[in-house]
């Protein structure tokens, strides 16, 4: 999963400190592995350093300086063609995938788009191991067999997702 | 807003039974040779999809045009003589005539057209040894599996060398093992007479035997192919 991006999507409801976007992560996508606030900060530099954020006021307090970042237009773009790229098949992509159909509702683009461009690179990758298993031998049939069922039980998980987007919308935003 | 070069193209499809909109501004297109999966979950609107495209069902507004001629101007007969002669069908269940043969089901269309029955059962034969099921050729349907019907099916639809074959999850009632040898012939068939395919199916591992796909949802599709 790309922290990055998550950050940057979640910047797009308005601007927040590090803490809050922490929070926010953690509510919405860190499950049982919050972010470390050392990783909010890295990334935020970074994402400073790289024009896609910017600082939109520091609060003094007792502790130190509280930086509020705010998404910059480039960093709109920069989600907007993340969420765009159909990911790579890999096992254990849902989490990626998840984050992205989240990501999406949340800032009102549209999700079922995403779940659409990814199956059809699902479908992409299967026509080229179906091909292969037709033109192999045996022990290439198993090998396709197998990558063409993990494949197929991803795009399972995104037929299901797809048919609760609704619900899922309505849980991601209240 | 014929795509070039398609052989069977439909644009802004309408179609309602009763309060439901089963199609609701749907487009689609084809090229000869080309296998298209029209995928989408129950209720989506794919068959109704492709009942409307194979001219079994009339949309309520819309086009759909059939080698450069719109549908909407061919008379019952000239559309009945389409399905005939020029387009295929293959469905999930219940396609053969049990009373007959299996050769005398592959050679039905060819007999419905007028040819002889030496004539229509020797080109059957040649399409039952395609999908290695020649040797059922004296059998009735009851007495083969449901994955030798499903082949006996596929050479009947090819037997008339359609140009377009229209399969509704013809898969769906198979095994994985039989379903994929079926898609296997099935697809070499098409791609040796240049036949279009348009295969409905929600199996993807059905769907990766095409070229590319249509996905329809809520009556409306989108061309995966133009997206990306």
């Amino acid at each position: 999963m790309s922290i990055g991006h998550t950050l940057l999507g979640l910047l797009e409801s308005g601007p927040r400190h590090g803490y809050d976007l922490k929070r926010a992560f953690d509510a919405k996508f860190g499950h049982d592995r919050p972010l470390h606030y050392g990783q909010v900060y890295s990334t935020m530099s970074r994402l400073l350093k790289n024009g896609l954020v910017e600082v939109d006021g520091i609060e003094a307090g007792d502790g130190p300086e509280r930086k509020r970042y705010a998404i910059t237009e480039a960093g709109v773009t920069d989600v907007q063609q993340w969420l765009a790229t159909p990911e790579k098949p890999e096992p254990y992509l849902q989490s990626t995938l998840y984050t992205k159909v989240v990501l999406a509702l949340l800032t009102h683009r549209d999700a079922s788009g995403i779940l659409d461009t990814q199956r059809s690179e699902h479908l992409r990758m299967m026509r080229i191991l179906t091909d292969r298993k037709r033109k192999g031998d045996l022990a290439d049939q198993l090998i396709c067999d197998h990558a063409l069922f993990h494949l197929e039980a991803d795009l399972r998980w995104l037929e299901l997702t797809a048919a609760r987007l609704g619900k899922l919308a309505e849980a991601v935003t209240r | 807003m014929t795509p070039a070069g398609s052989l069977l193209a439909a644009h802004d499809l309408h179609k309602a039974y009763g309060p439901t909109h089963a199609l609701d501004g749907a487009g689609f297109s084809i090229h000869p040779g080309e296998i298209v999966a029209v995928m989408g979950p129950s209720g989506s609107g794919k068959s109704t999809l492709l009942h409307c495209l194979a001219g079994i069902v009339t949309p309520d507004s819309g086009s759909i045009t059939y080698n450069g001629l719109e549908m909407a101007t061919m008379n019952d007969s000239r559309r009945s003589a389409l399905r005939r002669s020029e387009f295929g069908f293959v469905f999930q269940f219940g396609q053969l005539v049990p009373e007959l043969t299996c050769v005398e089901n592959v050679a039905l269309p060819l007999r419905l057209n007028g040819t002889s029955r030496k004539e229509a059962e020797r080109t059957a034969l040649t399409w039952m040894e395609r999908l290695e099921v020649d040797d059922l050729a004296a059998k009735r349907p009851g007495e083969v599996s449901g994955g030798q019907g499903q082949r006996v099916a596929v050479a009947r639809s090819l037997v008339t060398g359609p140009r377009v074959l229209f399969a509704d999850e013809p898969t769906g009632a198979l095994d994985s093992l039989n379903g994929e040898r079926v898609m296997e012939l099935l697809t070499d068939a098409a791609r040796s007479t240049n036949a279009a395919v348009v295969l409905v199916t929600h199996e993807t591992r059905v769907a990766a035997y095409s070229d590319r796909e249509v996905v329809v949802r809520d009556g409306r599709s989108r061309d995966m192919e133009r997206v990306v």
